[in-house]
C-alpha cells in the first residue's frame, strides 16, 4: 500500500516553502479567523484595564473603605457606595422573591404539563417578552406602575403591615418596591426560558418511570424532573439576578433617585446603574467621574461572578448524560 | 377510590392550575404592554412624528424624524463593526479552534454578554469620548457593537456547529481545502440560522438606552456627521418620558410605540427564516 502515500505527498516531496503552503489557503484562513477571534479576547481585557486605570483617583482617595461609606454627596467631595450596593442587592432580591416562584411555575407548566401545541406558542410568547427594551418597561411603569403603588398598593401594604418598619410610609409612588416589582417583570423571560430548557434535558425515562408505577403526572413533575433540573433552575436565578443587577433604565425611571438606606421598601433609593446613567454626563470632576466608573466596576464584578456561577450551574445540568 | 388516591389527583389539578395561572399572569404582561401601548402611542403617531424634529418644551407638534434617522445610523455602525468580528470569530470557533485559545475566546465573549450595558457605556466613553473629545454617533456605535459580538460569536458558533460532519467530510473527501470547505458548503448550510441570530442579536441592541447616555448623548436637531451627538429612539423615549411635560409624553409613547414594534416585527421575521430554512434543509 504504498502508492497512497504518494499521492498525499505534494509534488516536491516533504520540503515544501511557506509560499506554497500558504496557496492551499487554509493556514491563512486559520490565522485570520484566530485574529479576528483574538479582537474579541482583546476587547474583554480592554475593558476590564478602561475601567480599572479610568476609576484609579476613586480607588486610591478611598481604597475599600468606598463600598461601606454611607455618604454621597458630590458637591462635598464625599463619595460612598454604600448606599447604591444596598438599592442594587434589595432592589434584585425582592425583584427575585416575586419572580422566581412565578417564573418556575410557568417553566414547569410549560416544560412538563401543557398540551405540546400550547406550549410552543406560549414559548414563543415569552421569547417575544424577552425582547422588549428596557426603556419602554421603564416608560409603562412611570404610568402604570407607580400610580398603582401610590394610590392602591402601597396604602394597602402600610394598612396591613405598616406595624413593620419596611412598609412605613410616606408613599410617593416610586420607590424601592416599585423598582422591584418592575425588575421581577422583566426577569420573567429569563427564568421562564431557561428553567424549562433544564427541565426539557432531563430524560425521559426520569418520566415514563415515575409514570409506570403510578405517579400522577405532578408527582411525576415534582419528585422525578424537577429535583433532576434543579442545578438548572438554580443557575436561571443567577443568571436573571446577574441581569437585575445591572438593569439600568427601568429602575432609574422608578426608583427615586435619593440616595438614602431607608427602611422602608415603599421609599425613594438609588442603585448602581441608575447613579451612573444620571450623573455621568453632569459630573462636577475628575473624582466624581472617577468615583462612578469605580461603581461601575464594582457592578462589573458582582455581574460577573453571578454569570459565572450561573454558566458553571446551567453546563452542568443540560450537558448531555449529565447525572445529576 | 381511596380517599389518599382522590387527595392526589385533586393535588395534581391544582398545581396543574397554579402553574397554568403562572403562565398566564407572566404572557398577559406581552398584551399588557402591547396593549398600553397601542392605546397610548397610536393616537400621537402622525405625520409630523415622521418628519419633524422634535420642539421646545412647551410647543403642541413637533416629531422624532432625527431619532429614528440617528438610531438607524448607530446600528448601522454598530452591525457594520460587531456582525464581521463576531461572525468570522464564531466561524473560527466551530472550524478551527482547538485546545485553550478557543476556550478562553468562548469564555471572554460569554463574560462579554453578561457585563451589565451601563458598564459598556463607561467603556465606549473612555475609548472614544474621551480621546476626542466629543460625545459622537461613532462612539454609540461602538458601545452597541460591543453588545452585539458577543451575540453574534455564539449564534455563529452554535448554528455552524448545527451543520452535519458529513457534509463536511463530503466536501473534504472531494478534495476541497479546509477554508474552501468552509466558504462553499458550511457557511450556505448554516447561513439561514446564522442570520437569525444577527436579526434577534441587532433587534435587541435597538432598545439599549443606558451605554448610549453618554457616547452617542442626544440631540434635539439632525447631527450634521459621525463625531457629534446623535439622537436615538431609546433615548427620546427615556428623556420624553421622564420630563414633566405632557405633550412630551404623547411623543414618548407613540416613540415606545414605533420602537416596539420595530424590535417584535425583527423577532417574529427572524423566526420565520429560521423555519423555513430548517424545512429547506429537511426537504
Amino acid at each position: 500500500m504504498a502508492a497512497p502515500a504518494s499521492i498525499a505527498a505534494s509534488p516536491q516531496g516533504e520540503t515544501r516553502t511557506i509560499r506554497q503552503r500558504l496557496r492551499g489557503g487554509d493556514p491563512v484562513a486559520h490565522l485570520l479567523t484566530m485574529l479576528v477571534a483574538g479582537t474579541v479576547l482583546l476587547l474583554t481585557v480592554l475593558l476590564v484595564y478602561q475601567l480599572w486605570i479610568q476609576s484609579a483617583d476613586a480607588r486610591h482617595a478611598f481604597g475599600f473603605g468606598f463600598l461601606w461609606s454611607m455618604d454621597w454627596d458630590p458637591n462635598a467631595g464625599k463619595f460612598g457606595a454604600l448606599p447604591f450596593v444596598y438599592g442594587t442587592l434589595v432592589t434584585s432580591a425582592l425583584a427575585l422573591l416575586i419572580s422566581v416562584p412565578l417564573g418556575v411555575g410557568a417553566a414547569i407548566f410549560l416544560a412538563e404539563l401543557a398540551p405540546p401545541r400550547w406550549s410552543s406558542v406560549l414559548t414563543f410568547l415569552v421569547e417575544l417578552l424577552a425582547a422588549v427594551p428596557s426603556v419602554i418597561y421603564g416608560l409603562l411603569a412611570i404610568f402604570t406602575l407607580v400610580p398603582m403603588v401610590r394610590d392602591w398598593l402601597g396604602p394597602a401594604l402600610e394598612d396591613t403591615l405598616g406595624f413593620l418598619p419596611w412598609f412605613k410610609g410616606p408613599i410617593y409612588g416610586v420607590g424601592v418596591m416599585t423598582a422591584a416589582l418592575i425588575l421581577a417583570v422583566m426577569t420573567f423571560p429569563y427564568i421562564i426560558s431557561i428553567s424549562r430548557e433544564a427541565l426539557l434535558s432531563v430524560p425521559r425515562e426520569q418520566r415514563e418511570a415515575a409514570l409506570a408505577v403510578g405517579a400522577t403526572k405532578w408527582e411525576s413533575t415534582w419528585d422525578a424532573v424537577v429535583p433532576f433540573a434543579r442545578l438548572g433552575i438554580l443557575g436561571s436565578v443567577f443568571l436573571s439576578l446577574a441581569r437585575a443587577l445591572g438593569e439600568t433604565m427601568a429602575v432609574t425611571m422608578v426608583i427615586g433617585n435619593d440616595p438614602k438606606i431607608a427602611a422602608s421598601l415603599l421609599a425613594p433609593g438609588y442603585t448602581i446603574a441608575s447613579v451612573i446613567a444620571n450623573e455621568f454626563t453632569e459630573a462636577t470632576g475628575k473624582l466624581h467621574l472617577s468615583a462612578l466608573i469605580l461603581l461601575g466596576l464594582v457592578l462589573f464584578l458582582i455581574t460577573m461572578i453571578l454569570n459565572a456561577a450561573a454558566r458553571l450551574l446551567i453546563v452542568a445540568t443540560t450537558r448531555p448524560g449529565a447525572a445529576k | 377510590m381511596t380517599a389518599r388516591l382522590v387527595w392526589r389527583k385533586a393535588v395534581n389539578g391544582v398545581m396543574l392550575t397554579l402553574t397554568g395561572l403562572c403562565t398566564l399572569l407572566t404572557i398577559s404582561v406581552l398584551f399588557l404592554i402591547l396593549g398600553y401601548l397601542v392605546w397610548n402611542g397610536a393616537s400621537s403617531l402622525d405625520w409630523n412624528f415622521f418628519t419633524k424634529v422634535p420642539l421646545s418644551p412647551g410647543e403642541t407638534g413637533g416629531g422624532m424624524a432625527n431619532a429614528i434617522v440617528g438610531s438607524f445610523q448607530i446600528l448601522l455602525l454598530a452591525v457594520l463593526i460587531g456582525v464581521p468580528v463576531g461572525v468570522v470569530a464564531g466561524i473560527y470557533l466551530s472550524e478551527f479552534g482547538r485546545g485553550t485559545f478557543p476556550f478562553l475566546v468562548r469564555y471572554m465573549a460569554d463574560l462579554l454578554n453578561g457585563v451589565p450595558s451601563i458598564v459598556v457605556g463607561i467603556f465606549a466613553w473612555s475609548v472614544v469620548v474621551v480621546p476626542m473629545k466629543s460625545f459622537s454617533a461613532l462612539s454609540g456605535g461602538l458601545a452597541l457593537a460591543m453588545m452585539l459580538i458577543p451575540i453574534a460569536v455564539r449564534t455563529t458558533e452554535q448554528f455552524l456547529q448545527e451543520v452535519p460532519n458529513s457534509m463536511r467530510e463530503a466536501a473534504l473527501a472531494l478534495g476541497a481545502s479546509k477554508w474552501k470547505m468552509v466558504a462553499t458548503v458550511v457557511l450556505p448550510a448554516g447561513a439561514a440560522g446564522v442570520l437569525t441570530g444577527l436579526i434577534l442579536g441587532v433587534a435587541r441592541i435597538a432598545g439599549e438606552t443606558a451605554p448610549l447616555l453618554f457616547t452617542a448623548l442626544n440631540n434635539q436637531f439632525w447631527a450634521k456627521g459621525w463625531r457629534e451627538p446623535i439622537a436615538s429612539l431609546p433615548v427620546m423615549i427615556y428623556t420624553h418620558a421622564i420630563s414633566p411635560y405632557e405633550d412630551w409624553h404623547r411623543q414618548a409613547w407613540a416613540a415606545g410605540l414605533v420602537l416596539l414594534a420595530m424590535v417584535l416585527v425583527a423577532n417574529i421575521a427572524a423566526r420565520l427564516i429560521l423555519s423555513r430554512g430548517a424545512s429547506a434543509q429537511r426537504g
